[in-house]
């Protein structure tokens, strides 16, 4: 008999996460420890040089967190997976491993501030050059392409304020130049889109946000889609060329479709040191084990939320995708046909006095720095996330003075427009 | 363990069957380098309770990973189970012609990964052996006994048993029953 093949609910709760060989544990035991005894010194050799499979130090793996590695690829469909300390995290260490100083990578404006910071900034600084494009103008990525480029990035639902990306289209145009489309999969969660059916090559995660969807836990996840062919492309050293750090292996050819993953693993991880605590990644997996479920009310509750402030006096206009007036409505239905997901935004009439009033007079939402958690959250990008940005910047980023975001979150959706009702009012 | 009917994608019980029961493998193809994959598979197969027999031409006598080596197939002196092969596909139908002039008929021709040659998959199979093409023996025994999770690698497997140790040691799972 053919074996089956499981739905993502299924996934959600099983994927990675056997019984525990030594006591028969089912829920994923949460291994709090640095390092891993060796069989003998043959094992242990064998370890340190990548010819086997197993347990040295928890900066390199942990039994924990490898679950939630395999989780994620499995709902993302992916070969592979790395957790990392934190979704800026996973952006460094993949970056790394794809640029060298003097290298260019194409980024699409519309990114969380702090991508933008990121990219702007540290990255500058290591010598990884980004090259901005809109990705309302697919156009821009072409002509932001140059031989130096080695990457292209973008965010398959943007953050903040309910922009969706051509992913199809985007990743025509790596395809084209050659070089890998990496998506940011953070605001739709492999619940509501799956980047690599679309061509993507890598996904990122900040698993800090609906992944683990309870507040509670910083982390970062990459996956590798097993489909980009690194062999043999001097462009990409660190997976296609011998690696000195383990006397001359080539990660493409030792590991082949899973070759990005372990030289995120064992040269990026191992040498940048960003790990996951096992801790942080056991309270991710449970959060996982609901992701379908809580995914799909977040996004209920957001078209509510939506519907409601469009038709709010004091509201002058609402950016959410799941809206059938909003532009990206066509993406939406394309890329995330279950829900535009639970981020939104909105401005109100009242401009950047009526932000501030608004995040002052809520009660039920929480006024914080953070989205995907299970209560609802709002935030003045213009005073905090994008703060640091330029005012021409801020525009781009869809962060403009009168600009209020969003998360919606799973409470009862009449608790959730009442406290709007109510702060809107005051 | 019934046939494949095609060879673009195998059962789970097909290669968990195969790997449990084959205990002499031969690779043709294994390096002395130890930062090759074939080095990798001979060590990995052996820390595993397989007896690996490396197979290269200039290697007959001499030693890989620890492990004698031989020239050619016929030189192995027990009766094999396996032969895997790390060779490209264009030399595989002459391996396939030593492994059918071998006194004891393996019960499984596997090619590595990247290795595929249809034709001989289907004078190996007239030959009442088993055939996999394109997959590493590495890679399936870890997929399959869930060690390859701890590379972070998507086994693509669930299971609500608990995983068994080989006996020996902590950090080495066996591949379970066939069911």
């Amino acid at each position: 008999m053919a074996d089956r093949k499981p739905g993502f609910s299924t996934l959600s709760i099983h994927a990675g996460a056997q019984p525990d060989p030594t006591t028969g544990a089912r829920a994923t035991p949460i291994y709090q420890t640095t390092s891993f005894v060796f069989d003998d010194v043959e094992h242990a050799a064998s370890l340190f040089g990548l010819q086997t499979f197993g347990n040295i130090y928890t900066r390199i793996g942990n039994p924990t967190c490898n679950v939630l590695e395999e989780r994620v690829a499995a709902l993302e469909g992916g070969t592979a997976a790395l957790a990392v300390a934190s979704g800026h995290a996973a952006q460094a260490v993949v970056f790394q491993a794809l640029l060298r100083p003097g290298d260019e990578f194409v980024a699409a404006t519309k990114l969380y501030g702090g991508s933008i910071n990121q990219f702007n900034h540290a990255f500058k600084s290591f010598g990884w050059n980004v090259v901005w494009a809109d990705p309302d103008d697919l156009a821009s990525f072409e002509k932001a392409v140059s031989p130096k480029t080695k990457a292209i990035f973008i965010e398959s639902i943007a953050n903040p304020g309910g922009i969706l990306t051509d992913i199809a289209a985007v990743a025509k145009i790596a395809s084209k130049a050659n070089v890998p489309l990496i998506v940011d999969n953070t605001l739709a969660t492999p619940y509501l889109c799956r980047p690599f059916e679309f061509g993507a090559d890598i996904i990122v995660h900040s698993a800090t946000k609906f992944l683990g969807g309870h507040g509670n836990s910083i982390g970062g996840v990459i996956v590798d889609g097993g489909k980009f062919n690194w062999a043999g492309d001097e462009r990409y050293p660190m997976i296609s060329a011998p690696r000195p750090e383990y006397n001359g292996i080539v990660m493409a050819e030792t590991f082949g479709n899973f070759g990005f993953a372990i030289a995120c693993r064992v040269l990026g991880l191992r040498d940048l040191g960003p790990a996951l605590s096992p801790f942080n990644a056991f309270l991710i997996i449970t959060g996982i084990e609901t992701l379908p479920l809580r995914m799909q009310k977040h996004c209920d509750n957001a078209l509510a939320v939506a519907k409601y402030l469009s038709t709010h006096k004091n509201v002058a206009w609402v950016s959410y995708a799941g809206l059938p007036a909003n532009r990206y409505y066509k993406l939406a239905q394309k890329y995330c046909p279950k829900g535009a997901g639970a981020v939104l935004t909105f401005g109100l009439k009242g401009g950047f006095d009526a932000g501030v009033n608004l995040v002052s007079n809520v009660k039920l939402f929480s006024h914080l720095a953070n989205i995907g958690d299970t209560r609802s959250l709002i935030i003045h990008p213009a005073s905090t996330t994008h703060r640091q940005l330029s005012d021409a910047q801020k525009k781009i980023a869809g962060a403009s003075p009168d600009v209020v975001r969003l998360s919606v979150g799973i409470e009862d959706i009449e608790d959730i427009i009442a406290d709007l009702e109510q702060g809107l009012a005051a | 363990m019934g046939r494949p009917l095609n060879h673009d994608r195998y059962d789970e019980s097909y290669i968990r069957g195969i790997l449990n029961s084959v205990k002499n493998i031969a690779v043709v193809g294994a390096s002395p380098s130890d930062n090759r994959p074939s080095h990798f598979v001979v060590k990995y197969l052996a820390e595993h309770g397989y007896n690996v027999f490396p197979i290269n031409p200039g290697q007959g006598g001499k030693h890989i990973g620890g492990i004698p080596a031989y020239a050619r197939l016929a030189d192995v002196p027990e009766p094999l189970d396996m032969v895997d092969v790390f060779r490209s596909s264009a030399h595989v139908p002459a391996v396939l012609d030593e492994v059918l002039a071998l006194p004891h008929r393996p019960k499984v021709f596997w090619m590595q990964l990247g290795v595929r040659d249809d034709a001989a998959a289907a004078r190996a199979e007239a030959a009442d052996m088993n055939v996999v093409m394109n997959r590493c023996p590495k890679i399936e025994y870890g997929r399959l006994s869930g060690e390859i999770n701890w590379a972070g690698v998507n086994t693509r497997t669930l299971s609500s048993r608990r995983a068994k140790r080989l006996p020996g040691g902590v950090q080495r799972l066996s591949l379970g029953d066939d069911k």
